[in-house]
């Protein structure tokens, strides 16, 4: 119960310095911002009101504070570049990138986890090679251009591919799946060729220790032993790993999502930047940002419920 | 040498200095010769596929690409630079004092780093990009915060080991003054993890300036960026698919260069580690 108090705490200092480094993000910027947003052309009294209604002529630790309760009621003020809500925008765009993302994980566990044992089986120094190979490869290939490539290999040779834009779930589940597949796939397979050497690297650690070899020299088939023992044991470790997986995937959304026009939070955010719509800005940064930490959060808590020592520690 | 020659058979070694000594000739190259002006624009001679005139072949502009790749490593190279040298000092400055002073120092200073890569790295690029505004230095500027935590807690860790070993205790006796105990006597003997961060870092900083450009929010032209012509190429995937290989290969073989020069690094400096 401690670890779980400590932990708690320290989701919330970490949101607090989130929110508190956001919003000075925005105060040290050079120039006027009201100037920024309005352009060269707006006078005094377009100014004036801009700020009131933003809220920019309260001292800052109001404004602060404003601010973070805008956050947690969901009411972050109106887009400057829409004129609607910023909530109202994040949900119309969350669908989108919330499918990208899930889709996006199950092609990773479904294939890393597999390939994970399956390499830990087949131990040699060809395959090593081969291996660490393809993980640096996958390290370095930037998403956007591997996005590219599936669309020049995939998207133009199968018509199943939608190459460009978003088929909502409930008009067509083909049309959908064939929209999300690819930039799910540019996410994920990088995903799979850095992640899978932890699923083998976990299998091994369990299967070079005692209980192993005493379950092996009972006569137990080696099927018994991987999927009965090993596996369980490596879930843990492997846990970890998907929750670093999911903040990843989260933040390989944004970029993935221009490449496929997909109309999600990705695309909204470097609109919104090059519209130079900050409260969008701020609050976009803030949701995925909360999102994120509060995944690893989750993935802390739940390692400490299947692994007790960890609470000891 | 000779300590490099025993490493000749590592792969990671070899291969990674290979790939960043040829775009680092290419790199000096370009600042004296290009095959073609990287600017001047030829539309008769546009989107031309790969040929002996143009190794690489020719943009919508009809500029050739090679020596448009050609001049993208100054970029590359300037941001990573630029970008890494930011982390560095300061990653090392704010991890070194907090190992080594501790108390409310490490306190204070940690949590913020904590925080700070609390964010998705791209989101806190795109919100200090929206901040600064785009430009490869500013695009520089904000990889480098980004570069700072890591490189902080790696610090950090080395200075808190360190500082109870017998030749800082025996500094301190003797009246070093404690910043010269930091950095003259601690620092060396905790820098080769660092050298391995920063090598790092690097590639990550080329991908990252990648991601930004293709965005259309980090380097701008005419300042010919990698990324840029990644995004540039994409309109023409279907029609001129050839284009998109340039800067897509370059990009992955300059990062790829980092990662393996990295690997090699902490294998040499720490067999045990493999």
């Amino acid at each position: 119960m401690a670890y779980i108090i400590r932990r708690i705490i320290l989701f919330v200092v970490t949101m607090v310095l989130v929110s508190l480094i956001t919003f000075s993000v925005f105060q040290v910027m050079p120039g006027d911002p009201i100037r920024i947003m309005l352009g060269t052309e707006a006078d005094e009294t377009q100014v004036e009101t801009l700020k009131k209604q933003l809220g920019l002529d309260q001292p800052l630790y109001v404004q602060y504070i404003d601010w973070v309760k805008g956050l947690v009621t969901g009411d972050l003020g109106e887009s400057i570049r829409f004129s609607r809500p910023v909530t109202e925008l994040l949900a119309d765009r969350l669908p989108v990138t919330i499918s990208l993302a899930l889709i996006t994980l199950l092609i990773v566990v479904i294939v890393a986890i597999p390939l994970g044992i399956f390499v830990a089986k087949r131990q040699n120094k060809l395959s090593d090679v081969v291996l660490s190979s393809a993980t640096q490869l996958g390290m370095a290939i930037p998403s956007f251009w591997l996005g590219m490539l599936l669309i020049l290999y995939l998207g133009m040779n199968f018509s199943f591919f939608t190459i460009s834009g978003y088929v909502p779930w409930t008009q067509s589940v083909a049309g959908a799946l064939g929209a999300i597949l690819l930039p799910a796939l540019t996410i994920a397979i990088p995903q799979i060729a850095v992640k899978f050497r932890y699923v083998r690297n976990a299998i091994l650690e369990q299967l070079r220790l005692d209980y192993v070899r005493t379950i092996r020299s009972k006569g137990i088939t080696e099927k018994f032993v991987m999927y009965k023992h090993v596996l369980r044991n490596s879930m843990i470790p492997i846990l970890t790993i998907f929750g670093l997986i999911t903040a990843e995937v989260v933040a390989g959304t944004i970029i993935v999502e221009q490449v496929f026009s997909l109309p999600g939070i990705g695309q909204l955010l470097i609109t919104s930047i090059s519209y130079r719509d900050f409260p969008l800005v701020q609050g976009i940064v803030m949701y995925i940002t909360f999102i994120v930490v509060l995944i690893n959060f989750l993935v802390d808590i739940l390692y400490s419920v299947l692994d007790p020592r960890i609470r000891l520690n | 040498m000779k300590t490099l020659m025993s490493h000749a058979k590592n792969i990671n070694l070899v291969l990674g200095l290979l790939i960043l000594l040829s775009f680092l000739v290419l790199m000096i190259l370009s600042f004296f010769y290009t095959p073609y002006d990287i600017n001047v624009m030829n539309v008769a001679n546009k989107l031309k596929g790969p040929s002996s005139e143009h190794w690489f072949g020719t943009d919508e502009f009809g500029r050739d690409i090679f020596s448009r790749i050609m001049k993208g490593t100054q970029t590359a190279f300037f941001v990573g630079t630029l970008t890494v040298t930011i982390g560095v000092i300061f990653g090392t400055l704010i991890g070194g004092m907090a190992g080594y002073i501790g108390g409310w120092v490490d306190e204070v200073f940690m949590r913020i780093m904590d925080a700070l890569m609390a964010f998705p790295g791209i989101i806190l690029a795109l919100m200090l990009v929206a901040v600064f505004g785009p430009g490869i230095v500013n695009t520089s500027i904000a990889l480098g915060i980004i570069a700072i935590p890591s490189i902080a807690r790696i610090a950090r860790s080395g200075f808190i080991q360190h500082k109870e070993f017998e030749y800082v205790l025996s500094a301190k006796l003797i009246g070093v003054k404690p910043f010269k105990i930091m950095f003259r006597h601690i620092l060396p003997n905790v820098s080769s993890p660092l050298i391995v961060a920063a090598s790092v870092s690097f590639g990550v900083a080329m991908l990252a300036e990648a991601a930004l450009s293709y965005l259309g929010l980090g380097v701008q032209p005419p300042n010919p960026s990698w990324g840029r012509m990644l995004k540039d190429s994409q309109a023409y995937l279907t029609s001129s698919p050839w284009y998109t290989y340039a800067p897509g290969i370059s990009i992955t073989f300059m990062v790829l260069g980092f990662y393996m020069l990295s690997n090699a690094i902490r294998d040499i400096m720490d067999p045990r580690s493999n």
